[in-house]
């Protein structure tokens, strides 16, 4: 039995839109998080992944389903929060904008431990966050504001000012994204360096399954508001079985020996998810005729499906009825 | 802050002042060249008395001659007689300031308390009834015109109710003193002062209101609210505090109109401040009492403005090093 650190059961969160439609931005999401691992939610924008993300967080909450932590399902009410929030953190995609401009680095990073009550040596606690963010000598960036650090230092400050908490969780959404390419690589180090040193479990939110590639142990594809292929990073992306996957990794510069997939349109809006599998409208194999000759085309049109273990693997597993036919 | 920085603000601050004394000077000679003649109309003078009245009023010799003598003047804080008293006007301005900073200076301060906290919730809550409500309430209320909202309240509450004075600063048969008398002139200055706090307070409550909505996308909102913040503390502590910076420098240049800010105000409702000064002048026209008085309003907003300017550093760390 695998030590489940926190999973969504039956997950859905919706949005008012305009004109009264619905957006389905997480529409039946089942992810569970095993302790001490990375798992990587790839997806394009406006699949749900950032809501997600957020949900899990407690920042919003779901229609219906629930987000169980340590096998209890976490509530809303302003104390649990509290301490729910000190045991999961987040991380920014722009630390810019993730840190207040009249906030010195100190005060960034204390302030977790202000509102978390854990006033105790607190100048040590920010000290030791800081250098394990490679923030050294901590003393030094202490009374620095946000604009006088560089982008990777910013970042630095945001993971001190989680990680200062000690949590059992952090939920990176696009960590690198805003980085420059020099210092993704260091960020990308420093969070490996948290799982193994400090035994967080991070789940990472990125559009990018290259990054994915890089840290992950395990892997989640969503698309609108769905995950539709998930399994341990080495295996999904050495064999991905759905299309969808298929086709985002095709797209990955290192990987040289798949033909291109270059899939059509974008991802269709949230309000007006399709019926059948999700992805048929934007599907390589529907467009190409290769369902029609599977002859399942009328499945993929019409009937929705739920993740299913691929091959006897529990560990792996897709929402394709081309897969599970 | 660098000293260069300070030297470089109030330098600034002294050269649009000078520009304001040279336009001060130009302007009211464009308007009138002759008020010997304006004033004496109708009456008649020797050519004697003509002479000596224009000389008393500084109007003799070249305009170049009158421009430095102006200026010199100026520097000495002589800003001439009035025409209408016969008496300096910087006694004048002097004596009718302190009316005038009561009551434009209270109803800046609690236009500016009730605008701030209206912006803040209205921004907070967007697009709720509440924010509705207070929206187009500031709308409503600034751009309604002062002088009609004060007649308006004029009418209803002293005029028919009869709950307060009609005009004036205080009761001339009472002879109370001390407290008695401040508590006279405070009942006088209540419809006056509502009138101004009224018609100032839409301003500040959609500037506030912008500027919170400015910073309520930002990620650190959120990620104070996912280390678990209340939602009143992130607005307190993260929002509030960075959305007050735009403020700032409305709020000092505000204040920097308390001295010219109520002229209609003053004159529906006989306040015996420097807005009532400037309508009287007008009627004569009082040349320089009017170019005084146009001095002083200029020297007020531009002294505010610099304090606005040398805040905001103190105030923004982002500023302060660039």
């Amino acid at each position: 039995m695998t030590d489940v650190l926190l999973e969504t059961r039956g997950l859905h969160v919706r949005f008012a839109a305009r004109r009264g439609a619905v957006a389905r931005a997480v529409d039946g999401v089942d992810l569970a998080i095993v302790r001490g691992e990375v798992l990587a939610l790839v997806g394009e924008s406006g699949c749900g992944k950032t809501t997600l993300a957020r949900t899990i967080l407690g920042l919003e909450r779901p229609a219906a389903g629930e987000v169980r932590f340590e096998g209890e399902p976490i509530r809303y009410d302003a104390s649990y929060l509290r301490r729910y929030r000190g045991r999961v953190q987040m991380v920014f995609q722009d630390p810019m904008g993730a840190l207040n401009p009249r906030q010195t680095v100190y005060e960034a990073v204390a302030e977790g431990l202000r509102i978390q009550k854990r006033g105790d040596d607190e100048a040590e606690r920010v000290a030791h966050a800081l250098s394990r963010a490679g923030l050294r000598p901590p003393e030094r960036f202490f009374e620095l504001y946000p604009y006088e650090l560089s982008g990777g230092q910013r970042q630095r400050v945001v993971i001190a000012g989680a990680m200062v908490l000690e949590p059992s969780l952090l939920v990176a959404d696009e960590p690198v994204s805003s980085l420059d390419a020099s210092v993704r690589g260091e960020i990308l180090q420093l969070m490996l360096s948290l799982v193994r040193e400090a035994g967080v479990t991070i789940l990472v939110v990125t559009h990018d399954l290259g990054l994915a590639w890089n840290i992950a142990d395990r892997i989640a594809v969503m698309y609108l508001g769905r995950i539709v292929e998930e399994g341990p990073a080495e295996e999904l992306l050495s064999s991905p079985r759905h299309p969808y996957t298929r086709a985002l990794l095709s797209v990955v510069p290192e990987v040289e020996e798949m033909e291109q997939v270059i899939l059509r349109g974008e991802a269709p809006d949230p309000t007006r998810i399709p019926a059948g599998c999700r992805f048929h409208e934007r599907c390589p194999l529907v467009d190409s005729g290769e369902a029609a000759r599977l002859g399942i085309e009328e499945r993929c049109r019409g009937e929705d499906l739920a993740l299913a273990p691929v091959g006897g693997l529990d560990a792996h597993s897709v929402a394709c009825h081309a897969v599970s036919r | 802050m660098s000293v260069r920085f300070v030297v470089g603000k109030v330098l600034g601050a002294f050269a649009t002042l000078a520009f304001v004394l040279v336009f001060n000077f130009f302007l009211f000679r464009v308007v009138e060249s002759n008020p010997v003649a304006t004033l004496y109309r109708g009456r008649n003078l020797t050519d004697a008395q003509r002479d000596e009245l224009t000389r008393q009023f500084g109007l003799d010799g070249s305009k170049l001659e009158q421009f430095v003598r102006y200026v010199e003047q100026t520097l000495q804080l002589n800003l001439g007689r009035s025409y209408a008293t016969n008496r300096p006007v910087i006694e004048e301005i002097w004596a009718a300031a302190p009316q005038t900073i009561a009551l434009v200076g209270v109803a800046t301060v609690i236009s500016m308390v009730i605008g701030i906290l209206m912006g803040i919730s209205a921004g907070w809550r967007r697009g709720t009834t509440q924010d509705r409500v207070l929206t187009s309430t500031s709308m409503a209320t600034w751009s309604t015109p002062d002088f009609w909202l004060g007649m308006i309240l004029l009418t209803v509450f002293a005029v028919q109710l009869g709950l307060f004075p009609t005009g004036g600063i205080e009761d001339p048969t009472s002879g109370a003193t001390g407290f008695a008398k401040l508590l006279d002139q405070a009942w006088h200055m209540a419809l006056p002062c509502l009138t101004l706090a009224i018609a100032y307070v839409g301003e500040f409550a959609l500037v506030m209101r912008s500027s919170i909505l400015d910073v309520m996308r930002e990620d650190y909102l959120t990620l104070a609210r996912a280390k678990g913040l209340r939602d009143a503390q992130v607005r307190d502590r993260h929002a509030v505090r960075n959305a007050l910076l735009p403020s700032t420098a409305l709020i000092a240049i505000n204040f920097g109109f308390v001295l010219s800010g109520a002229i209609a105000v003053e004159t529906v409702f006989s306040w015996p401040g420097l807005g009532l000064l400037t309508t009287e002048a007008l009627r004569g026209p009082d040349l320089p009492m009017l170019q005084g008085l146009f001095l002083v309003f200029s020297a007020s907003v531009i002294f505010f403005n610099l304090v606005a300017d040398l805040l905001y550093p103190l105030l923004d760390p982002r500023v302060r090093y660039s």
